[in-house]
């Protein structure tokens, strides 16, 4: 199958979402019946708590581009929610946030 | 339109991992994940920003890249994303995207090929993200010290070379915590200059 037919041919989503946005089915159902892709998106929502759009990309093995579109259309009908990442300094370069990296520091730590 | 607003939501942690093709950026990312390694593909378009992909799709070159992507989590506050894609000029546009917020980044240098991981030093350098350079040392290679790989990339001497095997969980945990360790000393001289970090 062609990336764009699961999208309708669109590669640009109704709102915006970060690879990084998480994602939540709000169990409600669309209205619209929904094509194949949209339905697989919506499970793997509904499945587990705020995946990310990269990871259900890479579950739906389709290009991010398109994930965000079937994504932005079920955020259109109410079915899922998005949880937009919050980077830390409010988006630009972060590293003096010195209390954030030592808790990071000590996760990477705890894992050795 | 259902958005979550929420403010105590954890924040988001992004690490790049940068190098060029078959610097061992997928095996770097699929050790240290705890999910399976998912690899995902943004398509690019030839004609860039300002151009509308819907139309024309067909008739105009698309590439895709892919994209590795990657998760740990640290504690329940914290979770560090990873996303792995080649340093070609000719993707910097979506590395511009990957970017925004990010920690840093770990630039895979396969000393085979040292040349291939200059663009994305550039470019983290250019745009003062705090990266490190990671040697993956494959079998049978001549190894190059650290200080050699440093000559060769032309780096300055504040940024760690670190030698990694990519293929390792615990290698790739130590480099990028050796990642933070290098961003910690960058904080830590520009919120008091006269404090010195010997640590790398
Ligand atoms: N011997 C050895 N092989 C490696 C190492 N890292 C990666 N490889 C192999 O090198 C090849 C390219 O690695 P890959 O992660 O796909 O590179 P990428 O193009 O940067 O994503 C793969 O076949 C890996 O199995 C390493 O540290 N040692
Ligand atoms: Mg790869």
């Amino acid at each position: 199958m062609r990336p764009y037919t699961a999208s309708g041919g669109r590669t640009r989503p109704g709102v915006a979402l970060d690879l990084l946005s998480r994602m939540t089915a709000t169990g409600v159902r669309p209205r619209v019946p929904l094509g194949a892709e949209h339905t697989l998106a919506l499970r793997l929502c509904a499945g587990a708590a705020a995946l990310t759009v990269a990871e259900l990309a890479g579950q739906l093995r389709l290009p991010a581009t398109v994930v965000k579109v079937l994504l932005s259309d079920l955020m259109e009908y109410g079915a899922v929610m998005a949880q937009a990442p919050r980077f830390p300094g409010g988006g630009s370069f972060a590293a003096d946030d010195q209390s954030l990296l030592l808790a990071v520091l000590d996760g990477l730590r705890r894992r050795l | 339109m259902a958005y979550a607003d929420d403010c105590d939501a954890p924040v988001t942690l992004k690490v790049l991992v940068a190098g060029g093709f078959g610097a061992g950026k997928t095996t770097f990312v699929g050790a240290v994940s705890e999910i399976e390694p998912l690899s995902t593909e943004e398509l690019l378009s030839d004609l860039g920003s300002g151009a509308d992909p819907l139309h024309g799709v067909e008739a105009k070159t698309t590439t895709t890249v892919a994209l590795d992507f990657g998760r740990i989590t640290l504690d329940d506050r914290h979770v560090l994303y990873l996303f792995g894609t080649p340093g070609q000029h000719r993707f910097w546009f979506l590395w511009e995207e990957l970017c925004a917020g990010a920690l840093g980044a770990v630039v895979i240098a396969d000393t085979r090929r040292l040349a291939d991981c200059f663009p994305a030093v550039d470019f983290f350098e250019r745009r003062g993200i705090g990266f490190i350079v990671a040697v993956n040392e494959f079998d049978g290679c001549h190894r190059y010290t650290p200080d050699e790989v440093r000559d060769a990339v032309g780096l300055g001497p504040q940024v760690p070379v670190v030698r990694c095997d990519a293929r390792l969980t615990s290698s790739g945990t130590v480099t990028l915590a050796a990642l933070v360790r290098h961003l910690l000393c960058l904080s830590s001289t520009s919120t008091s200059s006269s404090m010195e970090s010997g640590e790398a």
